[in-house]
């Protein structure tokens, strides 16, 4: 009895001055993490966009291999993929630093999944579009980049955006590899004081703090493309 | 583009030859054993019940549906083949795209680029393909809508046109890669009847001009009686009988044809 009182009156199960003491840093680490998350969503919406043109191919040895590729990456988790990046790749003579690693695990894990919403975003341009490039003879470069994708990525834009804010809540597996960002700093804040619900807390508030004005923003692109113009 | 001196075969008066065309979609035979030659400057009507495989001549001479076997040739030059030491063989994407500058083809649903401009719908091509500066495409451009009558809707998008509007525009596009053949796909049965005359209006007028060769699969009987040279009664993959338009739309030898007008009129 005298001893939890003592630990209460010592220090609560939340202590306000902690948790500032610790914010500046956390928000560093946060700051990392959505920096890992814009570097790796650039990489997940152009590879995604090759991996959609070369799994539309009429190759079938390009093809088919990229439907393997999309379905492999797909099918494992992020967290492996990452380790086998950061702790196998080395193995073969490729090292990569812990947060180049997590920047391109996050980009190939999530071009795997924005290609499917490129391709359905392809696939959405009605034929007759494709007819009338061939009427006008129009080269197949001219065509892919001046109507089909044109008319194929604002539809697609809404999806992006929300590969954008799930990739955001991926990025602090990035601490698995001790690729910084804020999971990694609260861990070890964790581990230096032993104190884990202000690291955690403050660490979860602040996610909230950017991913809902994120989520609202995807709203905003939901409307704005969203419907097209004819 | 298209520089490259083509392989003539002698067809100084033939300016598209269908030669033993098939084509079936599975187990549909859509074209049986086709011969079709079209003169230069001919104006052709091709009419006949649907499924009977009319849209689909335009659309093997288009290349967008490729034949089974048969050949095409344009103003002398084959479409899907090339000659290799004498010997036809399959043609390259390269030589097929070289001959089909000289065809073009307006769609039953417009198949505008919706978002682009009118007059950025009739630039893109001649700037990507025949290499025009964006100036000299904007003019013709321009001359084209002036043309068709949509001289005050240049910077409209598709999506702010009525559907006439829209057919025109896609012919004045077309117009601008100024095409030996035009292709005319049931052009005005997408629109509301109100709308189908000034369509029409254009397509005479250009018949009328004189140089351009145009094939056109149409219900428009008042449309082929006064601009056609020839009408082709088509039915199950072939032709059924041809001849002028009064010869076809007044006299027809063929019951089926007969059957065919009296419902096409009668609607």
């Amino acid at each position: 009895m005298r001893v939890v009182v003592a630990q209460a009156s010592q220090r609560g199960v939340w202590d306000w001055d902690f948790a500032l003491e610790i914010l500046p840093d956390i928000v560093r680490g946060l700051w990392q993490t959505v920096q890992a998350t814009l570097l790796g969503i650039t990489i997940g919406m152009i590879l995604g966009l090759v991996l959609a043109l070369l799994r539309r191919s009429g190759v079938r040895l390009i093809s088919w291999p990229t439907a393997a590729v999309i379905e492999f990456i797909r099918g494992t988790p992020l967290l492996v993929q990452l380790f086998f990046i950061f702790f196998v790749l080395p193995s073969f003579g490729i090292t990569i630093g812990a947060f180049a690693s997590l920047v391109i695990g996050l980009g190939i894990h999530y071009a795997a999944y924005t290609s499917e919403s490129y391709r359905a975003g392809i696939e959405n341009v009605v034929r007759g579009q494709w007819e009338a490039s061939v009427a006008l003879n129009l080269p197949p470069a001219t065509t892919w980049t001046r109507i089909i994708l044109p008319q194929a990525i604002p539809t697609v834009i809404p999806a992006l955006g929300n590969y954008l804010v799930a990739m955001f809540k991926d990025a602090p597996l990035g601490a698995g590899i001790s690729a910084g960002g804020v999971l990694l700093v609260a861990n070890s804040i964790r581990s230096q004081t032993l104190r884990g619900v202000e690291p955690y807390t403050v660490m979860g508030i602040l996610f909230l703090v950017v991913s809902v004005p994120a989520a609202l923003f995807v709203r905003y692109l939901e409307r704005k493309y969203g419907y097209e113009r004819t | 583009m298209a520089t490259r001196e083509p392989e003539i075969t002698p067809a100084a008066d033939v300016m598209v030859r269908m030669n033993q065309i098939n084509l079936s979609f599975g187990e549909n035979h859509v074209l049986r054993d086709l011969d079709l030659n079209v003169a230069p400057g001919e104006k052709v009507v091709i009419i006949g019940p649907s499924g009977s495989g009319k849209t689909t001549i335009l659309r093997v001479i288009m290349t967008l549906n490729r034949p089974n076997s048969g050949t095409v040739e344009i103003d002398g030059r084959h479409l899907y083949h090339e000659k290799n030491n004498g010997q036809l063989v399959d043609a390259g994407e390269k030589h097929i795209r070289a001959v089909r500058t000289d065809v073009s083809m307006v769609f039953q649903h417009f198949n505008l680029f919706p978002h682009m401009t009118s007059i950025e719908n009739t630039m893109l091509a001649p700037i990507k393909v025949l290499g025009l500066s964006k100036e000299e495409a904007r003019e013709r451009g321009a001359n084209l809508l002036e043309m068709v009558g949509l001289g005050d809707k240049y910077n409209q998008y598709p999506g702010e046109l009525s559907g006439g509007q829209k057919q025109r525009v896609a012919i004045a596009r077309s117009l601008a890669m100024r095409p030996k053949v035009m292709l005319f796909d049931e052009v005005t049965s997408a629109l509301d009847p109100e709308l189908v005359g000034e369509v029409l209006a254009v397509l005479t007028d250009l018949a009328k001009e004189g140089t351009m060769t145009m094939m056109l699969v149409t219900h428009e009987m008042g449309f082929a009686s006064e601009a056609a040279d020839r009408v082709l009664m088509f039915d199950a993959g072939n032709v059924l009988e041809e001849g002028t338009p009064e010869k076809i739309l007044r006299d027809p030898e063929h019951k089926r044809t007969q059957r065919f007008l009296k419902a096409v009129l009668s609607h």
